[in-house]
């Protein structure tokens, strides 16, 4: 029997091109077993807008559905775009953090605050994979990159916290290691008509593993194990846990009207 | 209709079917934004005031591909920042309008002055092997005549087009008379996978063109693709076939797209080319050294890229010296140079700061010299 996800996938341009133990996999399962949850039996009521990097070739050109491959950093003005025009469409964005937390931040937070119905799905794998393992805003203090040759002197960036700041109705944060828990937030967030937001820290492990004191994958699985916690409990925290933890769970799910439903009904209402 | 060129240029491109518009704002373009903001919902299309002009770019972009004939407009600075963009346009063969007003550069250079700074850059913003069109008009009855001739060009080769206005034609207030009858080209439509969208046996060919949402799969990227969308990051021919297409889709059509105001006097041993808001100038000094029987021809281009290098190169075999007035150090003036093939001897009239424009008297103080 073929596998479940087949049926969403081009099969001829399989298999991928990802490294062996990528997290980018991972993902792909997790987004497809939520889609099928959900009961949709091919992926005509998606359009998928990646911008440039690893994560970015998830949907271009792998899924069966319609796909723009944006330029770096350049997915969410383009999806902003789509849903504007069709707001019917489900417009989902799948980007690394490199290209959604660097170079496009503006944009992800913009998108955040004008509550327009996208779900845009970051891979955090906390490095700059595509070009070979440069410092990313998501490196943490210490990492060796082959741009930090001595270490990153920097702290990252915590995006999930900034997105809640910024309004965003739905926000989620997970790593690989915890694909139920992945899964269902993408089911929720397909679900919702706001912007949706969801996290999944995931290993690369060519160009962030080795670097880090990695031996391989599963190493980098554990890790993400034993060094998450869960958002309830960090709020009962310190402010020093956010740096030392990967906090996982859902930041927020709240109802807020979204961008395309006021425009069509010209709602100047305040309260939500 | 008394209208400002800006308020010219947004009426205009709601009528050519415009429903999408994403800017930021910058003088001496605003106006435009301004007034889309108002019409646009009227006709249940979109407005949208975008963080920054990459974002605006990218917006039409996705607009465009959802269906909709879709505008932006700007000035120096944020043209600079939409460049990837634009090329991304190019690329990917998505039909949009990108509105120029000109100023003075570079960087922030004069924000409200007059300038014709960016006609070189029109062409060659972004990276890569390309061609562009790229229109200017010279009074706000062009704004509004060029705006659709933008948009119908751009559906008709399924390309980005520039207006590449300036700060006289979008800020004077003129009649602007609209055509009882208007002509809108809309883009050819694929609707089934009978045809590539992104190939084409014809290596001028302009494939047809998808819309997101109708379950045709579509891919695009601003990668090296093949016909079908696929990326190919290496190979040598798919690159080629590609580009060289999109390429010649424009150069091979520049009869076609060349549009321009020929006043030749048969016997002349004057020439003028011009563009914008300099050729109003020309007309003014051509009345006057005409009026004392001098005998002076006058190209005014409307089209700007792709060149109408033959049409110069007619002008240089009948004349003995050609001039070339332009509000920025030269640029207009090397690309008439290069057309002219030596034919004639070209002097070039420069005027920046300010806004400033060049006056009659200089124009004719220069034929008087030769
Ligand atoms: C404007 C621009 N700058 C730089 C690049 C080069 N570039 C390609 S991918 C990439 C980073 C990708 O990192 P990330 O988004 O984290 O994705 P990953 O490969 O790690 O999945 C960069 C900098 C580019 N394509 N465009
Ligand atoms: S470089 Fe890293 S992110 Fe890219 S495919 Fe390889 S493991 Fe995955």
């Amino acid at each position: 029997m073929k596998h479940f996800a087949v049926k969403y996938l081009r099969e001829e341009k399989l298999p991928t091109p990802f490294c062996p133990g990528c997290g980018n996999g991972i993902l792909m399962n997790a987004f497809f077993k939520a889609v099928e949850e959900l009961g949709y039996r091919d992926l005509r009521d998606f359009v998928f807008c990646s911008g440039i990097g690893c994560a970015a070739w998830i949907p271009s050109p792998h899924f069966m559905a319609d796909s723009i491959h944006t330029l770096h950093g350049r997915a969410i003005p383009v999806a902003t775009g789509i849903k504007l025009m069709k707001p019917h469409l489900k417009v989902v964005v799948i980007g690394g953090d490199g290209d959604l937390a660097g170079i496009g931040l503006s944009h992800l937070i913009h998108a955040a605050r004008r509550n327009i119905g996208l779900t845009v799905i970051m891979v955090n794998n906390m490095i700059y994979g595509m070009t070979g393992g440069q410092v990313a805003p998501t490196t943490p203090r210490g990492i060796k990159t082959t741009t930090t040759p001595k270490g990153n002197l920097e702290d990252p960036i915590d995006v999930a916290r900034i997105l809640v700041e910024a309004g965003a109705p739905y926000v989620a944060k997970w790593t690989t290691y915890h694909v139920i828990s992945l899964k269902n937030s993408i089911k929720k967030a397909l679900r919702k008509k706001g912007f949706t937001y969801i996290e999944v820290v995931s290993q690369c492990p060519t160009s962030y593993g080795r670097n880090a004191g990695f031996k391989n994958p599963s190493e980098m699985l554990k890790w993400f194990k034993e060094n998450s916690i869960t958002y309830e409990k960090a709020k009962k925290m310190g402010r020093d846990i956010w740096k030392k933890k990967i906090v996982v769970g859902e930041y927020v799910d709240i109802y807020r009207k979204e961008l395309t439903e006021r425009i069509r009904m010209e709602d100047l209402d305040y309260e939500n | 209709m008394f209208w400002q060129g800006n308020v010219a240029c947004a009426e205009a491109a709601v009528k050519a079917g415009c429903r999408f518009f994403a800017g930021y704002p910058i003088t001496p373009a605003s106006e435009i934004a301004e007034r889309m903001a108002q019409i646009l919902p009227e006709v249940h299309g979109i407005f949208m005031q975008m963080e920054d002009e990459i974002a605006a770019i990218n917006a039409i972009i996705g607009a465009s591909w959802a269906g909709a004939k879709s505008m932006t407009a700007t000035s120096g600075p944020g043209f600079s920042l939409m460049q990837e963009g634009i090329g991304y346009a190019f690329m990917t063969e998505t039909p949009c309008v990108i509105v120029v007003v000109q100023r003075l550069g570079p960087a922030t250079g004069q924000a409200s002055k007059g300038g014709q700074g960016n006609f070189m850059q029109a062409r060659w913003g972004t990276h890569g092997d390309y061609s562009a069109i790229v229109l200017s008009p010279n009074s706000a009855q062009e704004m509004f005549d060029l705006t659709v001739e933008a948009f119908n060009l751009s559906e008709k080769y399924r390309t980005p087009v520039i207006l590449l206005a300036d700060e006289l034609s979008a800020h004077i207030v003129e009649p602007v008379k609209i055509p009882e009858r208007i002509v809108v080209v809309d883009r050819r439509k694929a609707r089934d996978h009978s045809e590539p969208f992104f190939g084409s046996s014809d290596p001028k060919g302009i494939p047809p063109m998808p819309e997101v949402g109708e379950g045709l799969n579509i891919l695009v990227t601003g990668s090296t693709h093949d016909e079908w969308g696929y990326r190919y990051t290496s190979d040598p021919d798919v690159h080629r076939k590609l580009v060289t297409r999109i390429y010649w889709k424009i150069e091979g059509n520049v009869r076609d797209i060349a549009d321009y105001e020929a006043d030749i006097d048969e016997k002349a041993k004057v020439g003028i080319v011009s563009y914008g808001c300099s050729s109003r100038t020309v007309y003014e000094a051509i009345d006057r050294l005409r009026g004392r029987g001098i005998r002076v021809s006058h190209l005014r281009f409307r089209t700007l890229w792709p060149f109408p290098d033959w049409i110069v190169e007619e002008l240089a075999e009948k004349v003995n010296v050609i001039l070339v007035p332009e509000l920025s150090l030269g640029q207009f003036c090397r690309e008439v140079e290069r057309a002219a093939h030596g034919k004639a001897r070209i002097i070039s009239i420069t005027k920046i700061g300010g806004g400033e424009m060049i006056t009659p008297k200089e124009i004719i103080e220069v034929v008087e010299r030769i």
